[in-house]
């Protein structure tokens, strides 16, 4: 049996500015200067698999692993592109892809990696490996962010994490790439003086962040649909189910809070989460868990001949 | 420059990155079975091609649903762009080598005259900008030769933000200033814009993606919507299309929301003419229709 663990899970901002123009804003400067922080734990753990989940890169065709050893390409915001370009060289673990890919496969979803010279990497995924893993010294992996997907399959994905960890024999740390609320200002502000969009996308972000600073992923987990009806969360909150499904959906952990900002309105925190011996305190689990994943196909769409359904 | 612009042709000009794989040009590098999934829809866009064959137009002005930005309205700014375009979505079909002209002059134009209606717009001025597959794909379909300049417009998130009404009201807004600012560069345009009927995908894709036994409508839902559409569009009820627009949208997940239809309707002054369907298909679900309102020849009739 081997080894594998997720040792350690992040939740990171979607947006490049802090990479690209923190001087700008005290709070992308604020930002900036926490991903240092959490740049310093990363360094100091035994990780040998950083493995990000982006909202930043949506797919269609199921879920896609990248794969390409060496990406080495650019990437340009579509709407700060003023801010410059974002050139990157990185280090993919194009193993653990694979692993990954069959893991999902294996769980019943449609999967697939992608390594192709000139594919645009997110900016989201881009930021947070440049600010947290400047020199490569930590092969990454990266699983695209299905636009069709809702809870049940975003579970079974980080489930199938889950296995490809296990099976891989890494030790994991998981970013989650996401804003909490994701409300952009829609017109040209000054970065001085960004704020959240809404005192009600704030005050819903700091109940969030209370709770994940107490550790209780699983909780958030349960409360991101309505997270994301009151305060526009980012994709659903997807990111935050497959972190909590990849991590054994509970509340055991010690939580960290090392930064919330506005960026553009977006709520961005940077919090840290350390898998703990039973710090988590009483379940209230309602929502359905799902183990295996049958799609939609036969539900939803047209029927189709087969040899099941002849008709 | 002279006030005598106009707008040539207005089309509806979907962007699935398969019908450039299904085509193998030399600059897609996937290349396809020639299975035809996607025959009827690339006869459609050799009929749209034939038709707008004579016609006398200096630009291709396209709004691209995939070129998606929070902050208003953006415009390519920069006179040439040139390299690799990999659609991230589809990476296994759409790796093309692009090389394009920006008529730079005439979207500064638009830009100023959508700023002048209140919108929020941008000038996109970086070089090393990846011009979306939308645009790429829509400008190949209809004119493989790249010979011309093109003005790239994004799509704005404000059906998104705010509400499909607060969208369709600025996207009537852009198309306005559009034909204002093709009427004042004294350009010839045609229009292109990017963009399916209803847009519901399957998920899931055969060993050959063109394979036609796996290709048809994703429900029956959404097949009773575009046909409506279409008949709408068939019979010059463009004002009436417009009014169903947010339902469209709420029902049948169509892709119309990225606002590319609503601006083309604007730009030609919600033309109450008959469009020419010239082929309505479906791609992994979703549904796409090649349309044509021959805003010069309609002019000349009246």
């Amino acid at each position: 049996m081997s080894d594998g663990r997720v040792i350690g899970a992040y939740l990171v901002p979607n947006q490049p500015l802090p990479l690209l123009a923190p001087e700008q804003s005290p709070a992308w400067q604020s930002l900036h200067d926490s991903y240092a922080k959490v740049r310093a734990e990363i360094e100091a753990s035994e990780a040998d698999l950083i493995l990000i989940f982006s909202t930043r890169w949506v797919s269609i065709i199921g879920h896609q692993m990248q794969a390409d050893p060496e990406p080495d390409f650019w990437v340009v915001d579509e709407d700060f592109h003023q801010y410059g370009s974002m050139h990157y060289k990185l280090k993919i673990d194009a193993d653990f892809a694979a692993t990954y890919r069959d893991c999902a496969k294996a769980r019943g979803l449609e999967a697939r990696t992608v390594a192709y010279q000139g594919f645009p990497i997110d900016v989201g995924s881009i930021s947070a490996l440049k600010l947290l893993n400047p020199d490569n010294r930590i092969p990454a992996g990266i699983v695209s962010c299905n636009v069709y997907s809702d809870r049940t399959e975003t579970l079974v994905l980080g489930k199938a994490a889950a296995d490809a960890i296990q099976k891989s024999g890494r030790k994991v740390i998981l970013l989650g790439v996401s804003a909490l609320s994701n409300r952009m200002f829609t017109e040209w502000i000054d970065p001085k003086q960004d704020r959240i969009h809404s005192l009600k996308d704030d005050e819903w972000n700091q109940k969030i962040l209370e709770l994940l600073g107490e550790g209780r992923l699983e909780d958030v987990s349960q409360l991101s649909r309505e997270f994301s009806r009151q305060a526009n969360g980012d994709s659903k909150m997807k990111a935050i189910w497959w972190m909590a499904s990849a991590m054994g959906q509970n509340n055991d952990y010690r939580g960290m809070v090392f930064d919330y900002q506005p960026v553009w309105g977006t709520g961005a925190a940077l919090v840290g989460l350390t898998p703990a011996k039973n710090l988590g305190g009483g379940l209230e689990y309602d929502e359905d868990d799902t183990e295996f994943y049958r799609g939609d196909r036969n539900v939803l769409a047209a029927a189709k001949k087969t040899e099941e359904n002849p008709s | 420059m002279s006030e005598s612009g106009k707008i040539i042709t207005g089309c509806l000009a979907p962007h699935p990155p398969h019908l450039v794989y299904a085509s193998n040009p030399e600059q897609n590098e996937p290349k396809s079975s020639g299975a035809g999934a996607w025959k009827t829809l690339l006869d459609g866009y050799a009929k749209l091609r034939e038709s707008i064959k004579g016609k006398d137009y200096d630009v291709i002005i396209v709004h691209t649903p995939h070129w998606k930005t929070n902050i208003g309205h953006h415009f390519l700014g920069v006179e040439h762009f040139e390299g690799l375009s990999v659609d991230p979505i589809f990476p296994n079909l759409f790796r093309f080598q692009f090389d394009l002209n920006v008529d730079v002059e005439l979207a500064e134009a638009i830009c100023s005259e959508a700023k002048g209606e209140g919108l929020v717009t941008s000038m996109m001025r970086n070089p090393e900008f990846r011009v979306d597959y939308g645009t790429i794909t829509s400008s190949y379909l209809a004119r493989p030769e790249f010979d011309l300049p093109i003005v790239a417009i994004s799509s704005a998130r404000t059906y998104f933000d705010y509400s499909d009404e607060a969208g369709e009201r600025e996207m009537l807004a852009l198309g306005a200033a559009t034909k204002r600012a093709v009427e004042k560069t004294g350009r010839k345009a045609l229009l292109l814009a990017s963009c399916s009927l209803s847009h519901r995908h399957f998920t899931d894709e055969p060993s050959d993606p063109e394979d036609p036994s796996f290709e048809h409508i994703y429900n029956e839902n959404q097949s009773k919507w575009d046909q409506h559409v279409m008949s709408l569009m068939r019979s010059g009820q463009t004002a009436r299309l417009l009014e169903e627009m947010p339902d469209f949208i709420a029902q049948s997940n169509a892709e119309v929301r990225d606002g590319s239809l609503t601006w083309l309707l604007g730009a030609m002054d919600v033309p109450n003419m008959p469009a020419k369907i010239h082929a309505y298909g479906t791609v992994i679900g979703t549904g796409n229709a090649i349309v044509e309102w021959d805003v010069e020849a309609a002019e000349v009739t009246a």
